[in-house]
């Protein structure tokens, strides 16, 4: 059977992984193409990056990374942060990416969904959804966070399976670097209304919140986290080791 | 040396990197006249049937293909790449394929419970059906990375490896020199690596 994917995020900015609390206090971590070894090493199932980066010439040496990293590990890569248009599926596809991840991009122009699942198939296409509870309803932000859209979490995913999304990435505001585990109730809302896979984001504080989280809400796919793995206080390995104890099925290397 | 089949369909990154990790050099070519020249064939592909196929009959890559499974070299099919080693596909109408091996390519969801998700994408043990050079480095049970909807079937004697996904899927296929490979061992971790290198023993 198919196994649940672990996913450390690696946020990077002028070359170097940083992660927030709460998308704020941006604090250096470490070398991406060091941690990216050491992550894949240990068992991560797929790495994500997210370019956070504004300046040109940090994009390029975001993709100088995103080569590097490529060219010398070998699980699926997923990329996003800056993606507007085709052509910045093509630039990070080129240089080893797998999948790339849509978001403000997506919201500003939900074609891109459609233009990128034609052209790349949809298996290439995740949408990445940074949601938070507003007046009894889901709300999508934008812009790292910063931004209500007004628009309805569920109603916008739905929709952007139907435009071709392959994946999906729900990461809750309200639970994320709290570290009291994932948002399972906004996760059970969307599991309900999509067939593609769900990637839980935010709020992993301990192993026992990945069990819970596969435990609870089996139709969800894969659990990603950022500091907790950055900050070694869950290691991949231990945490593999821990979901095949509780029957959860797991790639132990 | 090894040539990569370059006709126009999908990222040949990570493959070529994979071969350059475990010390193989690698040729990736349209070129038929260059492929000719290689020991053995990595035929990949992503995408859907049809148009794969076409673009490998416009670029008269086929006859290259075929040419290298008559004079015996091995020849590994990966992804869509294995499908088309295959006679025919059901994707989206009914498709010729080379016809290298037996059996057809199908949409899995005609085989497995509605509630599971399609494509068939994550990490999924082999089980390895038959001993086979292919398995040289790898154990059973071992973790390999999917992503696809249609599988095939019919196969005759060519399964050597399954993936269990709501039912038995075909996950890996050889008939003497032809091999090929639903999974992408180029995404596969240590495991795949293991799988290439034992390819590139073959």
């Amino acid at each position: 059977m198919i196994t649940k994917r672990i996913i450390p995020c690696l946020d990077v900015r002028d070359g170097r992984v940083v992660k927030g609390t709460n998308f704020l206090g941006l604090r250096d971590v470490s070398n991406p193409v060091d941690l990216a070894r050491l992550y894949s090493e240990s068992g991560a199932d797929e790495l994500v990056f997210y370019d956070i980066t504004a300046s040109a010439e940090g994009r390029a040496l975001f993709t100088d990374i995103l080569r590097e990293v490529a060219s010398t590990i070998f699980i699926p890569l997923t990329v996003g942060g800056g993606i507007n248009t085709v052509e910045d599926f093509d630039r990070v596809l080129k240089c080893g990416a797998d999948k790339v991840s849509v978001n403000s991009g997506a919201i500003r122009n939900p074609q891109l969904i459609e233009e990128a699942a034609h052209r790349y198939g949809d298996q290439c296409v995740v949408l990445s959804v940074d949601a938070k509870r507003v007046a009894g309803r889901y709300h999508v932000f934008a812009k790292g966070g910063r931004e209500d859209t007004g628009m309805d979490a569920i109603e916008w995913i739905r929709s952007g399976v139907a435009r071709g999304a392959g994946e999906i990435v729900l990461n809750s505001i309200d639970t994320d670097g709290v570290k009291q585990g994932f948002d399972l109730e906004m996760l059970a809302a969307v599991c309900a209304v999509v067939q593609v896979p769900v990637i839980a984001s935010g709020g992993a504080g301990c192993i026992q919140h990945f069990i819970d989280l596969f435990q609870t809400l089996p139709q969800v796919d894969a659990g990603l986290a950022a500091s907790i793995f950055h900050y070694g206080e869950v290691e991949i390995r231990d945490l593999k080791q821990q979901l095949a104890k509780n029957d959860i099925v797991a790639r132990l290397v | 040396m090894i040539a990569i089949i370059d006709y126009g369909v999908g990222n040949l990154f990570s493959l070529r990197s994979s071969f350059a990790m475990i010390g193989e050099d690698v040729l990736v070519s349209g070129d038929a006249e260059r492929i000719r020249s290689a020991e053995r064939i990595i035929l990949p592909g992503v995408g859907a049937f049809e148009d794969a196929a076409a673009k490998l009959r416009q670029t008269n890559l086929d006859a290259a293909v075929l040419e290298a499974a008559a004079a015996g070299k091995p020849i590994l099919g990966i992804c869509l790449g294995m499908q088309l080693l295959f006679e025919k596909s059901y994707e989206y109408g009914e498709h010729q394929g080379l016809a290298l091996l037996k059996g057809s390519v199908v949409d899995m969801r005609k085989a497995i419970p509605a509630d599971l998700k399609v494509p068939h994408i994550g990490w999924n043990a082999l089980h390895l059906k038959r001993p086979h050079p292919l398995f040289r480095y790898i154990q059973e049970g071992d973790c390999v990375y999917f992503v696809h909807s249609y599988y095939a079937t019919d196969c005759d004697q060519s399964v050597i490896a399954t993936a269990e996904y709501g039912a038995e899927l075909t996950a890996a296929v050889a008939a003497g020199n032809v091999m090929g490979c639903q999974f992408h061992p180029e995404k596969s971790g240590p495991v795949g690596l293991n799988i290439l290198r034992a390819f590139c023993e073959i």
